[in-house]
Order: C-alpha cells, then sequence, then structure tokens
C-alpha cells in the first residue's frame, strides 16, 4: 500500500523547483499543514503567503502576485476554494488570464465525517463552468508530480484536485506515461470502456482485473485532464464498445460522466453508465467506507459493468 | 494643478459623452471619482503607454469597476486608447470597450465588475513588489457601498499583516449607492475609525479637491510600515446640479435636455478652472 499521498507529491516537486524559481510562491489559507506545504513554507518562508481563513483574499492575493509575474500555487479545501472563492477563480483568474494555479486539497468526501461543508463533490462541474479555466484530477502520486512539472511550465490557470489520503499507485516511477491534456490507455478491451479520474481510476483497473477474469474485456481510460477533456480518447473508447462507463469522486450531475456523455452522445453513440456520488450529503463514514457503500469499488463497478452488458 | 482641475471636468465630459454614445452607464460614480482618476494618473503615477509592460510601473486597480466610462476618458486622454474610438464603439456588438475593466485592453491591469475584488488583488500586487524589492507602489478604487462585501475587510486584514506601504487604497466615498444612501443601505461609519482599527494609515479629505488630495497621496508615499487608505469625501454626480447627489444619477441616461445641461456645467466650470 502506497503511503505516500498526493498532496505531499506536490509540496515536494514545489520544493525542488522553488530552489531555482524565485518566482514560485505558495499560497495557504491556514491550509498549510492539511495542505502538506509545512516543509515548503518553512524551506522557502520568503516565498510563501499565509492569507489566514479567507479564501477569498487568498485567490485574490494570488491573482495579484500572478499579474505581477510570480507563479502562484494558492492550496486551500477544494469544499472552501472552489465554493467561498468561486468568484475571484472566475473573475481574478480565468477571466483576468492570471497564472493562479488552484490547488484543491482534501477533495471529493476525503474529510468523510466532517460532513457536507467539507465535501466537494461539485467542484469539477463547477470550475469546468468557467472559461479559461482547466480542470486536472491526477490518479495517483506519479502522475501528480508529472502534471506539477507540466504546470510549472505554462502560463494560464489550472484548478488542481487531490485527495487526503494516499491512493494505491496507478504507476510506477518508472513507468507514468504523461502527455500534457491527453489522456492514459491503461487497458485495451472491446467489451467495454471505463472512464475514470482522479481517485477513481484505481478502482476501474481493479475492475478491469475482475472482468478480465470473467472474460470481459475492457479498456480503462485515465481522464486526468477533465477539462480540456481528451475528446479524442473518449471516441476511440467508445468506438466498438458495447458500453461507457465512467467513475468520479464527484455529483451526479456536470462532471466527467456528463462530459463524456457530451461526447459519446454526438459522436459514437452508445450506453453510458456514470458511476458517482449521489445527488444528497454522502453517508457518514472514510473514504472507503462511502466508496464501498455506494459500489465505487472494483466489485462495484466490475457488478455494474456485467449488469449493464447482459 | 490648475490644469489639472479644469482637466477633471474636460473628462467629465468625455465620460458623459461615452455614456451617450453607448446609451448608458454609471454616470454618478464617473463624476464623483474624476479628481481623483486625474490626480492618479497625470499627477502621481509612474504609468504611461510607453511603459505599459515595465516590471517597475506603477500598478492601478479600479475595483469599483462600474466607474467605467470615468476611466475609460482618463486611459483615452493618457493615450491608452482613442476617445473616438470608444464613443463609437462602447457597448456595441463585438466591441472591447465594455461597461467594466476589460484586461486585454491597453493600460488595465485586471478585470474587475462584481465588487470587492480590487483590494485582494492589489494586495497580491503589493506583496509582489515587496518580495522583488521593486519600488512600484500600487493604488485601488474602491467604492463605499462596495465595502459591505466581506472580501474587502480580508484585504484590508491582509494589506496591515503584511505592511504593505507601497499600497494605497481610495475609498471614493460619495455616500450615495444605487438603493439610496449607504447609512441606510448597510452602514459604514465610522469608517476612518474601522479601517485604523484595521491597522491602516487612514486619511479623510476632500476627494474632489485636487489639493487635497495631492496632499494625501504625498502623506501616503511617506507612510512607512503600513498600507495607506484615503477616504475621498466626495459628491455623487459632481459637476452639474442636474445630478449632483442624487441617487437615482447611479445610472441614470441623461435625456437630451439633461445632456446639455451637464455639458454647459461642466464646461462651465472647466473655463472657471483653467
Amino acid at each position: 500500500m502506497n503511503k505516500i499521498a498526493n498532496r505531499k507529491v506536490i509540496c515536494d516537486v514545489l520544493i525542488e523547483h522553488a530552489k531555482t524559481d524565485k518566482d514560485i510562491v505558495v499560497l495557504c489559507s491556514d491550509s498549510r499543514g492539511s495542505a502538506s506545504l509545512k516543509p515548503f513554507f518553512e524551506a522557502f518562508p520568503e516565498q510563501s503567503v499565509e492569507a489566514g481563513i479567507a479564501e477569498q483574499d487568498l485567490v485574490g492575493i494570488a491573482a495579484g502576485l500572478a499579474s505581477c509575474g510570480k507563479k502562484p500555487f494558492a492550496a486551500s479545501p477544494a469544499s472552501f476554494l472552489t465554493t467561498r472563492s468561486y468568484e475571484q477563480c472566475k473573475v481574478d483568474c480565468a477571466y483576468s488570464d492570471t497564472n493562479v494555479k488552484l490547488i484543491g486539497i482534501s477533495g471529493g468526501i476525503s474529510y468523510g465525517a466532517l460532513g457536507m461543508s467539507h465535501h466537494s463533490a461539485q467542484d469539477i462541474a463547477a470550475m469546468s463552468a468557467i472559461p479559461n479555466m482547466r480542470v486536472y484530477l491526477p490518479s495517483d502520486r506519479f502522475q501528480t508530480a508529472k502534471l506539477m512539472e507540466a504546470l510549472l511550465q505554462d502560463k494560464k490557470c489550472a484548478y488542481i484536485r487531490v485527495g487526503r489520503n494516499p491512493v494505491e499507485d496507478v504507476y510506477t516511477e518508472d513507468n507514468c506515461p504523461f502527455n500534457m491534456n491527453k489522456a492514459n490507455f491503461l487497458r485495451e478491451g472491446s467489451d467495454a470502456a471505463l472512464i475514470a479520474c482522479g481517485e477513481m481510476v484505481r478502482p476501474c483497473l481493479d475492475a478491469a482485473d475482475l472482468l478480465a477474469a470473467d472474460g470481459i474485456h475492457v479498456s480503462v481510460v485515465d481522464m486526468y485532464c477533465v477539462k480540456p477533456l481528451d475528446k479524442e480518447a473518449v471516441i476511440k473508447a467508445a468506438t466498438n464498445a458495447k458500453l461507457v462507463l465512467t467513475a468520479e469522486e464527484h455529483s451526479p450531475f456536470g462532471g466527467l460522466g456528463s462530459m463524456v456523455s457530451q461526447v459519446v452522445a454526438a459522436n459514437v453513440p452508445v450506453k453510458v453508465i456514470n458511476v458517482a456520488l449521489p445527488d444528497e450529503p454522502v453517508i457518514t463514514g472514510t473514504s472507503k467506507e462511502v466508496f464501498q457503500y455506494y459500489g465505487m469499488t472494483g466489485e462495484g463497478i466490475a457488478k455494474r459493468v456485467k449488469e449493464a452488458l447482459l | 494643478m490648475a490644469n489639472l482641475k479644469a482637466l477633471a471636468y474636460k473628462l467629465r465630459q468625455d465620460a458623459v459623452d461615452i455614456i451617450m454614445a453607448g446609451g448608458g452607464g454609471h454616470i454618478g460614480g464617473d463624476m464623483s471619482v474624476m479628481e481623483v482618476l486625474t490626480e492618479l494618473y497625470f499627477k502621481q503615477m509612474k504609468i504611461s503607454p510607453e511603459n505599459k509592460d515595465d516590471p517597475d510601473r506603477d500598478r492601478f486597480i479600479m475595483s469599483k469597476g462600474h466607474s467605467m466610462e470615468a476611466f475609460y476618458a482618463v486611459l483615452c486622454q493618457k493615450g491608452f486608447l482613442d476617445l473616438d474610438d470608444v464613443k463609437k464603439r462602447f457597448s456595441q456588438f463585438g466591441s472591447p470597450y465594455i461597461g467594466h475593466p476589460n484586461n486585454k485592453l491597453p493600460g488595465i491591469e485586471m478585470n474587475s465588475g462584481s465588487l470587492g475584488h480590487g483590494l485582494p488583488v492589489a494586495v497580491g500586487m503589493a506583496i509582489a513588489g515587496k518580495m522583488d524589492r521593486r519600488n512600484y507602489r500600487v493604488y485601488v478604487v474602491t467604492g463605499d457601498g462596495e465595502l459591505a462585501e466581506g472580501s474587502n475587510w480580508e484585504g484590508f486584514m491582509s494589506g496591515a499583516m503584511y505592511k504593505l506601504d507601497n499600497l494605497c487604497c481610495v475609498i471614493d466615498r460619495n455616500h450615495l449607492q444605487i438603493s439610496g444612501p449607504t447609512e441606510d443601505v448597510m452602514a459604514l461609519d465610522d469608517l476612518k475609525k474601522k479601517v485604523e482599527a484595521f491597522g491602516w494609515h487612514v486619511l479623510s479629505v476632500d476627494g474632489n479637491d485636487m489639493d487635497a488630495l495631492d496632499a494625501a497621496f504625498e502623506d501616503a508615499k511617506k507612510t512607512k510600515g503600513q498600507p495607506t487608505c484615503i477616504i475621498a469625501n466626495t459628491t455623487k454626480g459632481k459637476g452639474s446640479s442636474v445630478m449632483e447627489n442624487k441617487a437615482e444619477w447611479h445610472h441614470k441616461l441623461p435625456t437630451e435636455e439633461e445632456y446639455r445641461q451637464i455639458i454647459k456645467d461642466l464646461k462651465a466650470k472647466e473655463a472657471e478652472l483653467a
């Protein structure tokens, strides 16, 4: 079991680059601990900004820094970053076209039993609906590192969502292919196509293995780039498939499932099933318990595929 | 200074003409803020079309973005934009000249429109200046009704926390907002004490008096260790009795008759000051 959370990897990459790039600035909203960014604040105090529990100020300050040539990374729990400061993300980052990287930590239902106030099951829909905003949900620590390296090279704003807890690896250190804004095909099969993002990629891989044991061969697509969505990959995966299944740690509305459905319906019409959180406050529990309850596991996803293919 | 005082009244006429050409605008706040903008763009700030990309230029953010016609008039006079082109295309289909700041236009640093955005962004610009040890100053103009937005007070906190003496926030204190007097809609007073309590150096001056503004901005530049807030006490609709201190002139479009009277009043004042 991997013990390294994606948020820690983000900190490691930023520390490495900050050694030579004095324009990198990390901002937190009393969230340096939960964002695993304390080591950055300690190593580079002059490149760190604490905004206090004030997410609107956090994002506004980041935009001001960016407009003066800085490379700000504003990290705050995804639930607050994408709702309390939504207008700043829209106006100060996307509309003003500033190079602000918004790091939504403890995304989805990472905070488990803390309740719906701390869950971000709407962030993909909300952030994707903003013109000029990109949305990325890396699936594991290796991909998170590659994504961060890529984001350090560009000058546009983006929203990155990661979970709180370490997740099982999808890739390995030596085998983590990464092309910016291009999805990865992790398995290829013609019976069904499983398209997932973030923490739901690993369960889809598990489902693929379970299904293969039953003679059902599915594609698995890691769509870490939810926006811009890799439409070519969606079309490729859906072509000749009897079924497309999307999986995301998000509300059933406006997320990856909605976007993939649009592309599939317009290009290669085939049945699409969306595996997502329900449209209600989720049941109390750890991420693992909640995913288990709603069938967002390898077994649950394999079951949904089999039922749909009957 | 005498010429700048007259210039403010010439620019008011330009703003009114832009509003008439576009068929709408926020005329009351355009008039109240004009001395502040004139003082900043023609006296205080190191900013010009030639140095618009210079990292050492002073930064300006129009947080009360709806006073865009006043901002257009100033940007045209300063040479960033062409007044005839602005008048011809303001608010027209496909035009870049919209009713709020558009940073795709030269001379405009950041977009605004929704209120309460400018001060936090200005704090970020001022922090960047400190980090890079540049000596530019950051100016942000907010409205007074706008201060009901909580994000401003987050910005007041962080501005003081980081001792941003390169930051100056000007509040266009015209005491009126769209629904009526600020003190009836959401009371702000004692505004000076409030901002002082947040750790800012606060000056309260006649915001339509350019001499008073000049002294205040000079004072702000000399203030070290804390940001300065200038409460510019202004008159909404300043310059013509047709609209002065009347809440309905927040965004009223003058009739032809009103327009003639407004321009006549503004021209008379310009001539008096020239």
